[in-house]
């Protein structure tokens, strides 16, 4: 799905990440750690080629990024889910219309019982016609979530979904994302709550990559 | 071709969801059609002046080309007798249609407005004057000037072309000012549009940014700038020829003062003439719009 090899990310003249390699297959379930400022963002962001590496190598779905056209960047992008940690909406467009945005994006229908089944999974079924700045922190993230996975994509990546948060809400979004590994899809959550790491461990067979020193470590399984 | 219409098609049908993604604007879209009229309003100004110098420079070279004269300058004793010689030279030159010489009264007639009605003209030595009309080949003017000459020594042939040349090189430079004025006034609005786009899309930049990481294409993001300038301008475009096309149906009519002027107006299908800047206007705009979008876009992830 998403092949790192000895990649590299140098912001203003310093390595902020060196020497990455990484592969993630379908189905697995991977959290990523690490203390704020170490590059968790920036990894994520040259998974979904928002940033390209400034040495080694980047495959997503088995393409080199570096061949990639904007087009097909694009393209490649309606595959990958990605749930912000500052989630990102058209404040002036209704919950359903941002939910649907991938597909508007794309030119393709919308189908509206897939979208009455999903804000129902998501539980923002009574907030259809809401503008996102009347949502609240945590119905921002599941919005995002829906929006993610509304292409139905192969991989979902999750910046910090549950930071704003309390323990209720991020408990129910790890389910949800954990419902999503169940059917089959990629999962990548970038996190420093180790809580919701330990928490995943009795749902679902997940992997803990942890970043220090720019580097890429697989943790320990006991964490 | 087909790719142009179809890129109009997907201009007006295809993209109503690029259409919303971008909130609407206020009070800027204003100044953008305001600057569309206005660049509209100039433009069929431009156009009537172009249009009107090429009559005129038509009607110039038209009226001025087919006569000429001979003016006969001699002692009063010989002037009769070199009029008939001149007379039998331009009978037998080829390309002269008719030559004929004008009475004294006419000469008068034509003498009258300079000096007044009371002057006694026939006492004074007036050149003796010839009209030429030339036919369909025209004539050799130098020929022309080379047998008089010889035969009539005070005879001096004047084909008007040291009339005709500056008033048609006159003419057909406005016309050319006019034509640089449209194109310049293009120009103008393509910058203009461009800025006001530019600005539209900084503006939105975190609108841009959340449509890229869902995976729209540049050209879906584009055309929701696109499609709103394009229409802006056109309206505007259309406010100010419709404008500028009432000013000139009101202007003054110049037929009565008898000049020169023609009048800084339409004549029969040239009043279509002005249907077609909004369609440029319009044009202008979606190209500029293009232009910049994607050009904004490219340098962005």
């Amino acid at each position: 799905m998403i092949e790192l090899k000895n990649a590299a990310y140098n912001y203003g003249g310093r390595d902020l990440l060196s020497g990455l390699s990484l592969k993630l297959s379908p189905g697995s379930f991977h959290f990523l750690t690490g203390p704020s400022g170490a590059g968790k963002t920036t990894f994520l962001k040259l998974c979904y080629m928002e940033l390209q590496a400034t040495a080694g190598q980047v495959n997503v779905f088995g393409k080199d990024v570096t061949t990639l056209s904007r087009d097909e960047i694009a393209k490649t992008r309606s595959r990958i889910g990605v749930v912000h940690q500052e989630c990102k909406f058209l404040d002036h467009l209704p919950l359903t219309a941002n939910v649907c945005l991938p597909l508007t994006a794309t030119g393709r229908e919308v189908n509206p019982d897939d979208l009455r089944d999903l804000l129902a999974w998501v539980g923002l079924d009574g907030h259809a016609d809401s503008l996102p700045p009347q949502l609240s922190g945590g119905e921002r993230q599941r919005a995002a979530l829906a929006r993610a996975v509304i292409m139905a994509p192969d991989i979902i990546l999750a910046d910090e979904p549950t930071g704003n948060v309390d323990w209720e809400m991020s408990q129910r979004l790890l389910r949800l994302l954990v419902e999503l590994n169940k059917m089959g899809k990629t999962i990548m959550i970038a996190t420093h709550d180790l809580n919701l790491i330990r928490a995943a461990k009795n749902q679902v067979n997940s992997r803990v990559l942890r970043i220090s020193n720019h580097k890429l470590q697989l943790a320990g399984a006991d964490l | 071709m087909n790719a142009f219409l179809s890129r109009i098609r997907a201009l007006f049908d295809g993209d109503r969801a690029s259409h919303s993604v971008v909130p609407p604007s206020g009070y800027t879209a204003n100044l953008t059609v305001f600057t569309a009229a206005a660049m509209s309003f100039l433009a069929v100004f431009a156009i009537a002046l172009s249009v009107a110098t090429d009559r005129l420079a038509d009607h110039w070279a038209g009226e001025l080309a087919r006569t000429a004269t001979v003016r006969i300058s001699a002692p009063a004793d010989q002037v009769a007798a070199q009029t008939q010689a001149a007379l039998r030279v331009l009978e037998t030159t080829p390309g002269v249609a008719e030559a004929r010489a004008f009475e004294a009264e006419e000469q008068m007639a034509l003498l009258t407005p300079w000096f007044g009605p009371d002057l006694p003209v026939e006492t004074l030595p007036i050149p003796q004057l010839i009209e030429v009309v030339e036919d369909e080949q025209g004539l050799d003017a130098e020929g022309l000037k080379l047998r008089l000459a010889a035969e009539v020594p005070g005879a001096i042939f004047d084909d008007h072309t040291r009339w005709r040349r500056p008033l048609v090189a006159a003419a057909s430079r406005l016309q050319t000012l006019g034509l640089v004025s449209i194109v310049i006034i293009a120009g103008a609005t393509a910058a203009m549009i461009t800025l006001a786009a530019n600005s539209a899309l900084a503006a939105n930049a975190q609108i841009i940014g959340v449509l890229r990481l869902v995976g729209a294409r540049d050209i879906f993001i584009a055309r929701a700038f696109v499609r709103r300038f394009t229409f802006r301008a056109f309206a505007g475009g259309v406010l100010g020829a419709v404008l500028a096309t009432i000013a000139l149906l009101f202007l003054p009519n110049t037929e009565e003062a008898g000049g020169f002027l023609t009048g800084l107006s339409f004549v029969g299908w040239n009043w279509l003439l002005p249907l077609a800047v909004p369609f440029l206007a319009g044009f202008v705009a979606y190209a500029a719009t293009r232009f910049a979008a994607l050009r904004v876009l490219k340098g962005l992830t």
